[in-house]
């Protein structure tokens, strides 16, 4: 269109073409459209709904190969997650197990530390000695005899006997462990009933020099789980030189 | 104006009826669909250009639509399907966009 032309032209020549004449034109135009709205909406439809059945091959074979590759990532996934879980049960499990046996350890550790109380079969053997005739190192022998004879626990009146127990001479009795203990004393032990009270009994044992010091010895023999309890405990000092030294290889 | 009408009455009817698409008609719909569209901005140029023919327009319609699928069917017999409708799309996009700018410059002298 040439630049002189009124602008409203075209306007007018559109609203012309578009006003209602029933020309054949007119009505195929119409019809056309019809078809062209029908199909846009039946493909916006099926486009929405459209699963994998409306695809090419090539786009299949697409899919289908992000698909397995996806397949694999994910089950590559699966396993090591399976594998890191296998591993932290059997770890706990495992970790369980070395915490059971530690404290078992510790437990018996303890007992024969004397810093945990521990009671079952043994004897209570009983010192009198009315004129305070004994020295510390008949307590001595009587605790070397009795550790001869397998005691796992002894105790002294209100003392623990351990490695590292001293007995001293004290007035009016002995220190065990710097403890004063008076006649009667009572020693409770824990072990074999029978071999321990066999022990004393040996000729020339602890028994008959008890006696030649003028001092009387009575064992009771409690061979029951519970014959015995020891409950007197050890304070255990952390050791100031000693450190833990890994075995030599 | 019975052009606009006839194309409410088709998306209403497409509403309505929402049919199912052919299985072996779903690949070559949408870009008939485009090469419909084509023809309709190709018409609505003539117009305004003032040399309309509805016989031109019934047979560039018609043709538009069943050359662009034969294309696209020919490209799928070749293998090429994908890439030859990326192709028709592209140059009835082209066609669309340059009817419609003569279009505007008509309407609008822009």
């Amino acid at each position: 269109m040439s630049a002189g032309e009124p602008r409203a032209n075209p306007w007018r020549r559109l609203w012309r073409a578009a006003g209602p004449r029933a020309t054949r034109g007119q009505l195929l135009a119409g019809v056309l459209c019809a078809a062209l709205g029908f199909g846009v909406v039946v493909q916006v439809r099926q486009t929405n709904v459209s699963g994998l059945a409306d695809l090419r091959e090539s786009d299949l074979v697409r899919i289908l190969d992000d698909t397995t590759d996806r397949g694999d990532r994910l089950a590559g996934e699966v396993q090591d997650l399976e594998t890191t879980r296998r591993e932290l049960t059997e770890g706990s499990d495992q970790a369980q197990a070395a915490a059971a046996a530690a404290s078992a350890r510790a437990q018996q550790y303890g007992v024969l530390a004397g810093t945990l109380p521990a009671h079952g079969p043994g004897v209570v053997a009983t010192v009198t000695d009315p004129s305070g005739a004994l020295r510390s190192t008949n307590f001595i022998q009587l605790v070397q005899e009795l550790r001869d004879s397998g005691a796992e626990a002894i105790q002294i009146g209100s003392t623990r006997v351990v490695a590292q127990t001293a007995f001293t001479d004290g007035s009016g009795g002995v220190l065990v462990d710097g403890r004063l203990e008076r006649s009667p004393y009572v020693v409770s032990v824990i072990g074999d009933p029978s071999t321990l009270a066999t022990a004393m009994d040996i000729p020339g044992g602890v028994r008959e020099t008890l006696r030649s010091a003028g001092a009387d010895l009575a064992v009771a023999r409690a061979p029951g789980e519970d014959g015995v309890r020891v409950t007197a405990l050890h304070a255990v000092s952390a050791p100031q030189y000693a450190r833990p030294a890994s075995p030599r290889p | 104006m019975i052009a606009a009408v006839g194309l409410v009455v088709g998306v209403v009817v497409g509403v309505l009826l929402h049919p199912e698409v052919p299985v072996a008609l779903q690949p070559y719909l949408p870009i008939a669909v485009v090469a419909a569209l084509d023809a309709v901005f190709g018409g609505l140029r003539a117009v305004l250009d003032g040399i309309f023919d509805d016989r031109v327009f019934v047979v560039s319609f018609a043709s538009n639509a069943v050359v662009a699928a034969l294309i696209v069917y020919l490209g799928d017999q070749l293998g090429v399907g994908s890439q030859l409708s990326t192709g028709v799309v592209v140059v009835l996009g082209v066609r669309i966009f340059s009817n419609v700018a003569a279009i505007r410059r008509h309407l609008f002298n822009a």
